[in-house]
Order: structure tokens, then sequence, then C-alpha cells
């Protein structure tokens, strides 16, 4: 009987090494591709949020998304908040268990988790000294008071207001109204993330959609800086003479383009030089400076600027942003401005002279806006868009710098200082008046965008000036004319609120 | 190791005392260690639960000493360390659910029942021929048992299946004694009738029908466990070693064969018959497909998969994952709580310690001279290694998942209980009558095998004698 013992024990053990076996493939060989099953969510966040994910800060440090202890029980060990409230709604994204991830909690979250190569060595350390792993701090270029201005200048308006240093490119403010506080959507209780997420998407004003950057809207007059652009660039001077009719019989067609309110522009004189045209934004001139230049320069113009070329009626969306938006530095999913091509002209001239004024299938948000400021701004040189400066690990070292990238010349320097001057005139002499600021210089250039027929325009403003050692570029945009519906105009409703943003970071600097 | 038969030399009786000190302290520092990492302060109730455990395991080691002086010194120790690891578990998985708010101290309750059956167990049976003596009495006292719950009136339905019984305030499973008690019979019986059952009549060398008829009883018993009571862990283990026991008495690989084919036509049977049984093989098969996972049954084991892929090699630390992301973590999936928080290390470990159990159990069949003892130590050794296998198996999806308990580890007062009994019953046979034979321990053993001995067997008796020689 004993070596039948024996051999029961053989079996015996052989059934266990089956378990070793086992608890080895499922553990050891196996377990990241069982761990990364996308039923396995809550352990997956469990582990996510086991860490203290990196702090998102504004230029001068202020914590604008932290993570904390989180309060009471909970099997999540941190919590993301937000503590300058709806400020940065739009930027900062949200960090949610249910519903995933957006903005720079998306696209810095290699970072802000500590996974990213550059914060591996931290994380070695960590894990031999047993310390738990800490994210890196993601810093950003934002100016907190900028933002509140930007905030409280839109009030209770829809629109969205983008603020850029144009000598590199920095995004100073960034605020998209009406915004939303991303905290409850991070609660440790989903219940609350639920509720806090329907209420968002059931709101009419879209509070989660970022107008600044992600959606798109025809820029009307603010259109002509690109069609002067392309006028000067093309040879005309300031003063050169535009004829002037009452408007503007488009060819091959019965179509015609009035100016703003069917009035003359000028005050009726039979030609204007470009100058007046600019300043008093004649779309009658505009008009047949889009079809003198040509819809190849005008075109290439608008690329130049950062726009997207299109190829409508088919192809309307863009297919692949000119600056890479999504990437550090910028790091948020956002539209460029769209153009068509110019071979979309060739059997549409009616659709050159209405595009020369940023209408038909134009399109741009205050970001694209505030680039093209910030490039005539900037001597023609067209400076990418940076959100993120630096990454800093736990301890504050800096592990990544993500350097200012120019995009490339949109106008020749000379080209630039004649924009600059006319656009100067606007605010000094024109529909800009609003945006005046004493003793300071300001450009600029407003737009009435009509869309639709029968919503109220959209408000714009565009412009920058330069005092005390400081440069600044804005666009505002107030949806459906704001306050004073079909009476708005960018003049009286977007050129007050860039004045007082422009003139908050002039004066600031002194 | 040397498996061949000699009286069997034991160390001192202190080393089974520092054994069982260092198992208990083990076992605190694991309570300690997940009321910290869970709570991050020391659990209030060590003091008291440290002192009971002592107090418990000194007296049962007490009781050993006097009563069965020359018992296995480590079957106790690793027993007290399995239980009080899996006290500290249940300890880290209690939660202010209704559910779970009170299971570490019940847990604890049941461990210091468990210990008392354990001394009872041996201050009443003295000499484990008492149980030789009752073989048809026990016999039926263990069916009974096993079927009780099917009767109306006493049974009772809990989680879908028929195994409790209520006896006043109280309900238990009877199963898990009923167990107990047929591996007592099944030693009795078969270590009186091997040699009919072995010799065979006829032409094909079959035994009588009269002498199978018990054993035929006995295998029956086990598929009405399986059809009426739908439980099939019970089933499959009970049937497991009555066949182990039955080659064993017999020494014919037939019966072997037989055990596996009657337990494939009952496993097809049972899942062409019943749906519970293709629902556990779906969940088996199929737990992580997107299609499932998220279901009832597939979704348990896919949580116990992730939960033990998520402690990887060394675990998350005690008190430190979520293993209450499990379904019934404390209780069937205790062991991938196990594999989250102490990672494949702890797993292996905790194997390791049931290895012990068995290693330690088939020595004391080895070193019993008589069939009784050796029978009866080796159904029970059986018993726990295939109740570790068929749940651990389970849980770790080796094999289809059928709802039996982790011996001394999960939560459950009859498990844990029953399990003290079988304990103390090794610890009476190898304290065993060594006195039956008398004989010079110096001189190899004569082979007292009967005729039928294989040669293989034969051989291995020859190499087994030539290496005590």
């Amino acid at each position: 009987m004993n070596a039948r013992l024996r051999r029961l024990g053989i079996g015996l053990l052989v059934l266990f090494t089956l378990l070793f076996g086992q608890i080895a493939y499922v553990q050891v060989f196996a377990a990241d591709s069982i761990s990364q099953n996308p039923a396995n969510a809550t352990r997956q966040y469990i582990a996510e949020y086991r860490i203290q994910r990196g702090a998102i800060l504004a230029a001068d440090g202020t914590a604008i998304a932290v993570s904390e202890r989180t309060k009471g029980s909970s099997i999540f060990k941190y919590q993301r908040l937000y503590p300058q409230g709806d400020l940065f709604g739009s930027i900062t994204g949200y960090y949610s268990r249910v519903y995933g991830t957006s903005e720079l909690e998306h696209s810095m979250s290699p970072y802000l988790s500590g996974s990213d190569g550059s914060l591996v060595g931290a994380t070695l350390t960590d894990l031999v000294l047993g310390r738990p792993r800490k994210g890196g701090n993601v810093v950003t270029t934002l100016q907190p008071s900028l933002q509140r201005l930007a905030q409280t200048a839109l009030g209770n308006q829809q629109g969205a207001v983008v603020a850029i240093d144009p000598t590199n490119g920095d995004i100073l403010a960034m605020y998209s109204n009406p915004s939303y506080d991303p905290s409850p959507l991070s609660d440790p209780r989903s219940a609350i993330q639920t509720k806090a997420w329907n209420k968002l998407t059931n709101d009419p004003s879209q509070p989660l959609l970022p107008r600044a950057n992600a959606e798109l809207f025809p820029p009307g007059s603010t259109f002509k800086i690109i069609t002067a652009a392309a006028a000067l660039s093309a040879g005309y001077s300031q003063q050169s003479i535009w004829p002037s009719p009452h408007s503007l019989q488009l060819p091959g067609s019965t179509a015609t383009i009035q100016n703003f309110g069917g009035e003359y522009c000028a005050g009726g004189a039979s030609h204007v030089t470009l100058l007046e045209a600019f300043t008093e934004s004649c779309n009658v001139i505009f008009g047949e400076v889009g079809l003198k230049v040509g819809a190849d320069r005008l075109s290439a113009q608008a690329q130049a600027f950062g726009f997207c070329s299109i190829e409508p009626p088919t192809q309307v969306s863009c297919p692949q942003n000119p600056i890479p938006f999504s990437d550090p530095p910028f790091g948020l999913t956002s539209e460029a401005g769209r153009f068509p091509v110019s071979s979309y002209f060739a059997t549409r001239q009616p659709a050159l002279a209405i595009s020369a004024i940023g209408q038909d299938n134009d399109l741009a948000n205050p970001l694209q806006m505030a680039l093209v400021s910030g490039a005539v701004a900037n001597n023609g040189l067209l400076m990418q868009p940076r959100l993120v400066s630096e990454i800093r690990d736990s301890t504050g070292r800096v592990v990544q710098r993500f350097p200012t990238k120019a995009h490339g010349q949109a106008v020749t320097p000379q080209v630039a200082s004649s924009l600059t001057e006319m656009m100067r005139n606007v605010v000094a002499n024109g529909t800009g008046t609003y945006a005046q600021i004493p003793g300071i210089p300001v450009a600029g250039k407003t737009g009435t965008a009509q869309h639709g027929t029968s919503a109220n325009p959209h408000a714009w403003f565009t412009g920058f000036a330069s005092a005390n050692g400081r440069n600044i570029a804005v666009a505002v945009i107030v949806l459906d004319g704001g306050n004073l519906g079909s009476e708005a105009t960018g003049g009286h409703v977007a050129a007050p609120i860039a004045q007082q943003i422009i003139k908050a970071w002039l004066e600031g600097g002194a | 190791m040397s498996w061949s038969a000699s009286t069997p030399a034991r160390p001192k009786g202190k080393t089974g005392l520092a054994l069982l000190l260092f198992a208990i302290a083990a076992a605190l520092l694991a309570y300690t260690t997940e009321g910290l990492g869970k709570k991050g302060k020391i659990p209030t109730g060590l003091p008291v639960y440290g002192v009971l455990m002592v107090a418990g395991f000194l007296i049962a080691w007490l009781v050993v000493r006097k009563t069965a002086r020359r018992a296995d010194p480590v079957l106790l120790p690793v027993a007290a360390l399995l239980a009080g690891l899996g006290f500290a578990m249940i300890a880290r998985i209690q939660s202010p659910e209704p559910q779970l708010a009170s299971i570490a101290q019940s847990q604890f309750t049941w461990i210091m029942i468990g210990l008392l059956a354990f001394v009872l167990t041996l201050l009443v049976i003295r000499d484990d021929r008492q149980l030789d003596a009752l073989t048809y009495t026990i016999g039926l006292a263990g069916i009974v048992m096993l079927l009780l719950p099917v009767v109306p009136g006493v049974g009772a339905t809990i989680n879908g299946a028929p195994l409790w019984v209520h006896a006043g305030p109280l309900s238990f499973q009877p199963a898990e004694f009923g167990k107990v008690l047929i591996v007592i019979f099944l030693a009795s019986y078969l270590s009186a009738k091997r040699e009919l059952l072995a010799s065979g009549v006829g032409r094909f060398g079959l035994p009588r029908v009269k002498d199978l008829g018990p054993v035929i009883l006995a295998w029956g018993t086990s598929l009405v466990v399986l059809f009426l009571e739908k439980d099939i862990g019970a089933s499959l283990l009970f049937f497991g070693v009555f066949v182990v026991m039955l080659w064993l008495a017999t020494g014919r690989p037939g019966y072997l064969l037989l055990g596996l084919v009657l337990f494939v036509i009952g496993a097809v049977v049972g899942y062409i018959l019943f749906s519970h049984v293709q629902d556990r093989v779906a969940y088996w098969l199929h737990a992580l497909e997107p299609a499932h996972v998220q279901a009832q049954g597939y979704g348990q084991l896919a949580q116990g998969w992730f939960a033990m892929a998520s402690g990887g090699l060394v675990g998350t630390g005690l008190g430190q994952g979520s293993p209450t992301l499990i379904p019934l973590s404390w209780n069937d999936f205790i062991f991938a709580a196990f594999g989250e928080e102490l990672g494949f290390i702890g797993c292996a470990t905790l194997l390791l310690m049931y290895l012990v159990i068995i290693g330690r159990g088939l020595r004391v069949a080895v070193e019993r001279t008589d069939d009784f003892g050796k029978l009866l130590a080796t159904g029970l050794t059986t018993m726990v290694a295939l109740q570790t296998f068929v749940i651990v198996g389970g849980v770790t999806r080796l094999i289809p998942l059928t709802g039996i308990t982790l011996p001394f580890v999960s939560y459950g007062g009859s498990s844990l209980v029953a399990n003290f009994v079988i304990l103390a019953l090794l610890v009476r046979v190898s304290a065993g009558p060594w006195t039956r034979e008398t004989r010079d321990p110096e001189k190899p053993r004569k082979q007292r095998e009967p005729l039928w001995i294989s040669k293989k067997d034969q051989a291995a008796a020859a190499a087994a004698t030539q290496e005590t020689a």
C-alpha cells in the first residue's frame, strides 16, 4: 500500500503543480494583459487614483488643477479638484472615471500621471524607497488675472476671448463663456459625476464646448486683415485708390455686395483709399480687392496665417490642422480657421468677393484670429500657440521644456508694418474706437459676422498693442450680438472687452 | 524524505510549540498589517484576538501533548497559520455593509469553536480503533448528514443550493461533517473488505455484488448530492476521495479507471441535464469575453483574475488592494483576495502550506502499519488536498468553479469546524497505535503485502527496503 501512497503523493503533487503553473500564468506572465481588460476599469482607476496626479499650474504658480487625498471613505485614494472653479474648465478639461478625460487632463496625462519617460527617474527611486509614485506638474503660460478679466468682461454673454503674447505665441488667457467647473466630474462618487454630466450636456448654452479654439464661426470683417495683407503683398499700397459704388455687382451673377447697413463708404466719395476702406470696413471695396488680388494670392495668404485649406462643397472639414494643436506645447483639441483652395474660386468669382470679406466658406475662431493679429504684431512672423511651457517633477525640478516655435512668415515685415498702421487707424479713427487706450496705440479690426438668416450677428474684435515691454494680441467673439442683439457690432460689443484685456496686461507690466 | 515505513522519529514536542508560536505570531502580524494598510492604525481588536488565539492554540497543543504524545508536531501549527491568515484577510475584507459588518468576529468565534471541536475530538477518541469498531453506524450517520438538507422541513436553500440545515437559531452545512464520517466509514469498511474487493471472483475477477454494495451506496450518495443538492463541488470531492481510497485499498488500477469513466459519465449527464452545470462551464470558458465579462458568474471569475493579476509577483500589500471588488471575496474567492494583496509569492506560500499538510498526512499514512490507519489518514488528507485543488483551480480558472471553501481559510463555521475535526483525526492517527505489531524499529519491516501486488509495486517496495537498509 505504501507504493500506492507514494503514487498518490505524486498525483497530488502534479495537481498542485498545475495550480502553481496557473497562478504563475495569471499573476506573472499574463498579469499585464489581464489587467488591461476593459472590464477591469474599476481596478485600473483605483491604480490610477492611487498615485497623486500632478497639478496644472498657471504661469504665476496658481494651481488650476490639483489632486488631494479623498475625504471620507472611498476606494479611490486621491481626487481631482479645480480650485479656480469654472475659470479654466475648457483648458484643463475634466478627469472623470465615468466620462473619460479631455483637454490638458487628456493630452498631458502621461506627465500628470508620472508615466512619461521624463519622469521615470524619480519613479524608479520612489519604487526602490517604497515611496508612492507622484505625477509631474504641468506649468502653463496662463495669466489668471487676465482669464478672470475675460470672464468678467463677457459677463452673461456667450462668447470667447483669446489673448496671446505675439512674440512667442504664449497663451495668456483663453476663456469660453459659459464655462464649467470640472470638479464634480471627478467626484469619487460616480452618481455625482453623472448628475453633473447630465446637467452640462443638457444645458443649451453648451458649457462643455471650448468656443475659443474648437468651434468655428464666420470671421466677418476681421478677415479683411488677411485680404488687406494679400493686397499689400501683391503691391497695392495703403493709399491705392478703389472705386466706391453703393453696391458691388458680382461678376457673372445678379448678386451684389453691400456695405454694412447699406451705407456708402467714406460718406459717399466716388473713390476711396485701401486705408479708408479698411478703417470703415467697407465690404464693397474689399469685394473688389478680393477679385483684383485673385484667388491664388488670397488663398495662399490665408494659409500663411495658419488657415486650413478646404475644398468646398465636398470637403468642408479640415483634413489636418496646419499647426499641430493637439500636441504639446498646446495640447488642446482645436480647429484652425478654414479658407477654400484657390481652385474652388475658378468657376465661382462671386464666392471670391464674398470670401474676401469673411463670409461664404470662411471660418475662424478667436484662437485663429489672435494668431493672425499676433503675426502682424510680430513683424509678420506667425508663432505657434504655446499653452504649456514646462513639466516639473514633484520636487519642482524641470524635467521637460517646451520651447516656443515659429510657424512661418505670414507676411513680410514691411507688409506687417503697413498693416499695423492700418489697424491702428481702425482703433484711432474707425470702427474700433472702443478699443482705445489713452497713451497706447492699439491696433485692431472689428467684425460683425452674419450667420444664418434669423440669428443676430456675431460681434468680433481682434487686435494688438505693446507697451511697457509687454506685447499682447487679442481676439474676442460675442455670439449673436451678446446683450445688444441685432444692434450689435464688433466695435460696440467686442472691442470694449478686448480693450480691457489689453489695458490690464500692458499696464500690469508698468 | 524517506517514504519507507518505520517507527516515526518525531521532532521534540518543543519544536511543535515553537512552530505554533511562530504561526500565531505570523497570523497576528498579518492582522496588524491589514489594519495598518486599511485604516492606517493598529486594529483595536489585536490584544483580545491575540490573547485568545495564543490561549486557544496553546490549549490545543497541550491536549495534543497529553493525549497524543507521539503525534505529528507540524499539522497543528500549519493549520493555525492558515486559519490565522484567513482570519486576517476576513478582517481586512470586513466592511460596514450589513452582510460583512461582523465577519471577522464571527470567523474568530468559529476558529475558537473549531479548536474546541479539535480538543473534544482528541479527548473523546483516544484511539482511532474506536472508530473502526463502528463502521456501519458511522456510515449511516454520514449518509444521513449528506442527505439531511434535502429532507423537507429541516433543509434550507441559501445561494441557490439546498446545503443548509436549520437547528433552532443555528444553521449549518451537515455535508461538511458528512464527508468526514463517510471517509471514516470507507476507511473502516475497505480495510475490512480489501481482500475481497481486490481478489474478485469469476472470469473477469469482479468482486461480488454483496461486497460492493456499500461502495455502490456511497457512490450513489455522491450522485444524490450532485443531483438533489446541486453541490457539484462536494460531489466531486466526495467521489474523488472515494475512488482514491478504493484504489488504495485494493491496489487495482481498474477502480481508478472505472472512477474516471463514471466521473466522465456523471459530468456529461450532469451537463446535459442541468443548466447550472452548463452555466459553470460557460462561466469558466468565457469569463473574460467582452460579451459576458460584466455578467454575473462570468464577472466573478473575471474579477478574481483581475484581482490576482493586479497583485502580480509580490502583491499590493495587506490592506492596500481592493479585494472587496471580488464577489464572495471572503468565502469561495478568498484565494483571489490573497492573490491581490500578497501576490504570487503569497499564493504560492499558501499552496505550499497545504502541501505540507498533504505531505505530513501521507507520511502518517505510510508510517501507520495497519490498513485502517493508513486508509483513514489517506482519505482525510486526500479530502483536504482535493478540496484545495478544486477551489483554487476553480478560482484561478484552471477548472470550472464549484463553490466550496478553502480549508481553514474561507469564511464559514461548518467548514472551519469540520476541518478542525479532520485535523484532530489526522493528529490522532499520527499518534496512532504503534504497538500493534511489536518489532525492532531498526530492522527493515518484512513485506506483508498480499499476493496481488504488481511487479512495479514489488520493485518499489524492494527499492524502499534497500533504502532503509
